[in-house]
């Protein structure tokens, strides 16, 4: 099988998305003739005509709302918000129009959208071009969060949340885009079940994008220490599959949830949360790795430390099961 | 509305006439409300759209059924300029399961869908974007787009963003704000540079007109060709209609920041006396109108007994979904 690129999983998705439903437009800011500032779009433009594909004014709000409305009356909009710091300019239009929608108007119709943008620290952008907007979007019902973790993962999570009929948050860890993998087995991935990316049977690691091949690295490295971590791909925080994690904890008792962002309001704590509730019999440890809580810093020494990379996770492990290195 | 439809005629008089009708609708509609939320059966609060409905109304005369509209959270007059039945909107205004969004939305969020309707905005200028986008469905569908606005709207980056991108997309769009004189309390010329707003058209190259608002003529004919410019193609049009709310700004607004004398010229101003006189003038009768008034009170307090009469939704057999399956 030949490998893929991240990048190019993106755009096959839209494009093969895009000739199976006329109703499918994409558009943002440089996403048509320049193909995209990570070059994840090019030549779609070409393939499709300016009426299905187009660049937009830099307009993060009107571009949010252009899509709702559209999305309401007829069409499948994909739109790019190019960093998902600029993500706090749309908000009005996502949170209190596309994930209204469906519940106020009394199920009349649906928001068909999905608005994808580039995410994450580790690219020396500093700290407005480096975050991660999934949790400011989670506490809003309505709304879905998908964050692939591969290739294959990012194909087939993108082509189901442009059939699906529900607006979607889409994110893409902007550190994956050069990375190659498998190509998908299946066409679609289905969004709100997790994925068991490895498994183990002494610890559970659940994390989601980057993360989660960051966790997979580790967990080779913990296995030359002789423990076994589950890895536990969540591939979206809205719906968050806790039945999943709970049943992995049921096996391993332990669990770690790693988030590339702060511990107070995030994802992580959050799932920490359900699983005490629910399974708290099943648990004999379970901890957290997040970010400091400051904004993302620029300087390589001071970022590198701050995102919680492979090493981070193989000394939090080796630390908290007080295992020394082999 | 539907009984006064359903005798309409042909003929540009008696399709005035109608449209005199369903103004008489939008103020009977509010009169209710202001009644019904003194007697403590609307919830939360409301808008009233009493004063300004001559320019819901000329809009809608020049769309066609199947064209969209968005509104505000002084929507009322919106949605029922654009068709949305009185009984299902009285409804939903109680709380009720019958109303047209099964009580979920309220008096700020109406939607109606199957009218065109597709929604109404409690942020401001919310309008404006969702109108936008109905604009962009509207390209492929051969239809147009209106979106009612106020002018406080008009200080928000929906305004700007949305004007911009309409121009630059060429967008079937119809941009039509209700400048009332107050964004909430603050007068226009305190909170708006240049207190001019058709001229914020001219630096996105829009053509925009000022209307008078509580003119049903001219808010019809200034709105027929915006739609027809759009329907071919021209793009956007920015409409500036002047006009005054009856009422404060939501309930529990006596609205004193108003000076006497400005509220009884725009009272004497009322958009339903001067269609009135001018349908007399042109010819109508006084029985023709008399018939349409008596007609839209039987109508009003029908849909207030079928509200008041329905049941309120049940929490125990609510089956909402977060997601559309």
């Amino acid at each position: 099988m030949s490998a893929l690129e991240f990048r190019t999983a993106i755009r096959d998705a839209i494009a093969e998305e895009l000739e199976r439903d006329e109703d499918v437009v994409f558009f943002g800011e440089d996403v048509a003739v320049a193909g995209g500032v990570f070059k994840a779009t090019p030549g779609l433009i070409e393939r499709f005509g300016p009426e299905r594909v187009f660049d937009t004014p830099i307009s993060e709000l009107a571009l949010a709302g252009m899509a709702y409305g559209a999305a309401v009356t007829g069409m499948r909009p994909v739109f790019e918000i190019m960093f998902g710091d600029f993500m706090a300019l749309p908000m009005d239009s996502l949170v209190n129009q596309a994930a209204k929608f469906w519940y106020i108007s009394n199920e009349q119709g649906s928001v068909p959208l999905v608005v994808r943008s580039a995410v994450g620290g580790g690219g020396r952008f500093g700290a407005i071009h480096s975050q991660t907007h999934a949790t400011w979007f989670q506490g809003v019902p309505g709304l879905k969060i998908v964050f692939p973790s591969s290739p294959a993962e990012a194909k087939g999570l993108l082509k189901a949340s442009i059939r699906d009929d529900n607006p979607v948050v889409f994110l893409e860890h902007k550190r994956l885009y050069s990375v190659k993998g498998e190509a998908p087995t299946e066409e679609l991935i289905p969004i709100g079940q997790a994925g068991i990316a490895r498994a183990g049977s002494d610890l559970t690691i659940a994390t989601i994008g980057k993360s989660v091949p960051d966790a997979l690295a580790a967990a080779e490295i913990l296995a030359a220490d002789g423990v076994s971590a589950e890895v536990i791909d969540l591939r979206s925080l809205r719906p968050l599959d806790v039945a999943t994690v709970l049943e992995s904890v049921s096996q391993t008792n332990r669990l770690l949830a790693i988030e590339e962002g702060p511990e107070t309001g995030g994802w992580a704590a959050g799932l920490l949360g359900s699983v005490a509730a629910q399974g708290l019999h099943d648990l004999d440890d379970a901890w957290l790795l997040t970010t400091a809580e400051t904004p993302i810093p620029y300087s390589p020494t001071l970022e590198d430390a701050f995102i919680p990379d492979t090493d981070a996770i193989v000394a939090t492990v080796r630390e908290r099961a007080g295992v020394a290195a082999r | 509305m539907a009984n006064v439809q359903s005798e309409r005629q042909t003929g540009a008089k008696t399709s005035y006439l109608d449209a005199y009708g369903r103004m008489l609708l939008i103020r009977s509609f509010e009169t209710s409300m202001h009644r019904l939320f003194l007697e403590g059966e609307v919830h939360g609060t409301t808008h009233l759209y009493a004063g300004q409905e001559a320019v819901a109304v000329g809009v809608c005369l020049a769309l066609e059924p199947e064209d969209y509209a968005t509104g505000t959270y002084r929507g009322h007059g919106h949605a029922l300029a654009k068709g949305t039945e009185p009984g299902a909107l009285i409804a939903e205004m109680l709380g009720r399961a019958t109303g047209v969004c099964g009580g979920r939305a309220g008096s700020m969020n109406v939607i109606d869908l199957e009218h065109g309707l597709v929604g109404c905005y409690g942020i401001v200028g919310g309008s404006i974007a969702a109108g936008l986008g109905a604009a962009l469905s509207s390209r492929r569908q051969g239809r147009v787009a209106a979106a009612f606005f106020g002018d406080g709207a008009t200080n928000q980056g929906y305004f700007h963003e949305c004007l911009n991108m309409a121009k630059v997309m060429s967008l079937p769009f119809v941009a039509v704000c209700e400048n009332n004189f107050y964004a909430e309390f603050t007068p226009l010329a305190d909170a708006t540079a240049g207190a001019n707003i058709a001229a914020r058209a001219q630096g996105y190259d829009i053509p925009a007109v000022v209307v008078d608002g509580n003119d049903l003529w001219a808010v019809h004919a200034a709105a027929a060709e915006a739609v027809a410019r759009a329907r071919s193609g021209g793009g956007p049009t920015l409409l500036e209609c002047h006009t005054y709310r009856h009422y404060g700004h939501s309930k529990g607004d006596p609205a004193p920041y108003r000076p006497k004398e400005e509220v009884e010229r725009w009272l004497e101003r009322d958009p339903l006396k001067l269609a009135r006189a001018r349908l007399l003038e042109d010819g109508v009768g006084e029985d023709q109108l008399v018939a349409v008034e008596e007609q839209v009170a039987a109508q009003m307090a029908q849909a207030v007994q079928s509200a008041r009469d329905a049941a309120y939704p049940d929490p125990a057999v609510d089956a909402a979904t977060e997601f559309r399956a």
